[in-house]
C-alpha cells in the first residue's frame, strides 16, 4: 500500500458495464511527507475520497477485492483516507 | 489504470484461441497534460474505442482476463473505459 494525494477525476460515459456506478480518481503517488512520488495514474475509489485528499491505495489483483462480489476491473484502488502520517525520517 | 489514446489497430489471424474475435488496439500512453509518456503498446478492446479516442486501460492480468471474459487468457492489458473527460487541479480536459 502506498500514500498519494487526490488531483481529480475522470469520467467515462462507455465504460466495462461490471464498472458501473464506478468513480475513477487521478492520484498522485507521495511520499510520508507528501512530496511527489512517481507519476500520476488512475484508481478506482472503494471509500469516497475527495480531490485534494491525502489516501492510502493498492495496486494489482487485490484492488478489485473492495467491490466483491462485484467483478470491478481494477488495478489501482484508493482503500482509506489518511489522517495523519507519522514518520520519524527527517525531510 | 492509465490514460492512453488509441492510434491504430492490430490485425492478426494466428492467435492464440481465447483471443479469437477480439479487437486488438495499439495505444500510447499519456501523461495528463496529453503528451505521450513511454512506448506504444497492444490492449484488446471489448468497447469498440476507436483512432484517436482517449481511453482508460487497465495493466494488470486478472482484470483483463475478466474483461476478456473467457477465463484464463494470456492477456495483461485491457480498455475498461472511453474517457468523456477528466479534471486534474480544477481544470477539465475533454476527450
Amino acid at each position: 500500500m502506498r500514500l498519494a494525494v487526490v488531483k481529480g477525476s475522470v469520467v467515462c460515459t462507455c465504460k466495462n458495464p461490471d464498472m458501473q456506478g464506478v468513480k475513477f480518481l487521478v492520484i498522485q503517488p507521495v511520499d510520508d511527507h507528501g512530496r511527489e512520488n512517481g507519476e500520476m495514474l488512475v484508481a478506482t475509489d472503494a471509500i469516497g475520497a475527495g480531490a485534494g485528499e491525502t489516501v492510502f491505495w493498492c495496486r494489482g489483483r487485490e484492488a478489485t477485492i473492495p467491490f466483491l462480489p462485484k467483478q470491478v476491473a481494477s488495478d489501482a484502488c484508493i482503500i482509506g483516507i489518511v489522517d495523519t502520517v507519522y514518520t520519524v525520517r527527517e525531510r | 489504470m492509465i490514460i492512453a489514446e488509441v492510434i491504430g489497430n492490430v490485425v492478426a489471424t494466428q492467435k492464440d484461441e481465447k483471443l479469437e474475435g477480439i479487437k486488438l488496439l495499439m495505444a500510447q500512453q499519456l501523461n495528463l497534460d496529453g503528451s505521450a509518456r513511454g512506448e506504444p503498446f497492444m490492449v484488446i478492446d471489448r468497447l469498440g474505442a476507436g483512432e484517436g479516442e482517449t481511453v482508460l486501460v487497465v495493466m494488470e492480468g486478472k482484470s483483463s482476463m475478466q474483461i476478456l471474459g473467457r477465463g484464463l487468457a494470456p492477456v495483461d492489458m485491457a480498455v475498461v473505459g472511453i474517457i468523456d473527460h477528466y479534471t486534474v487541479d480544477g481544470a477539465t480536459t475533454k476527450c
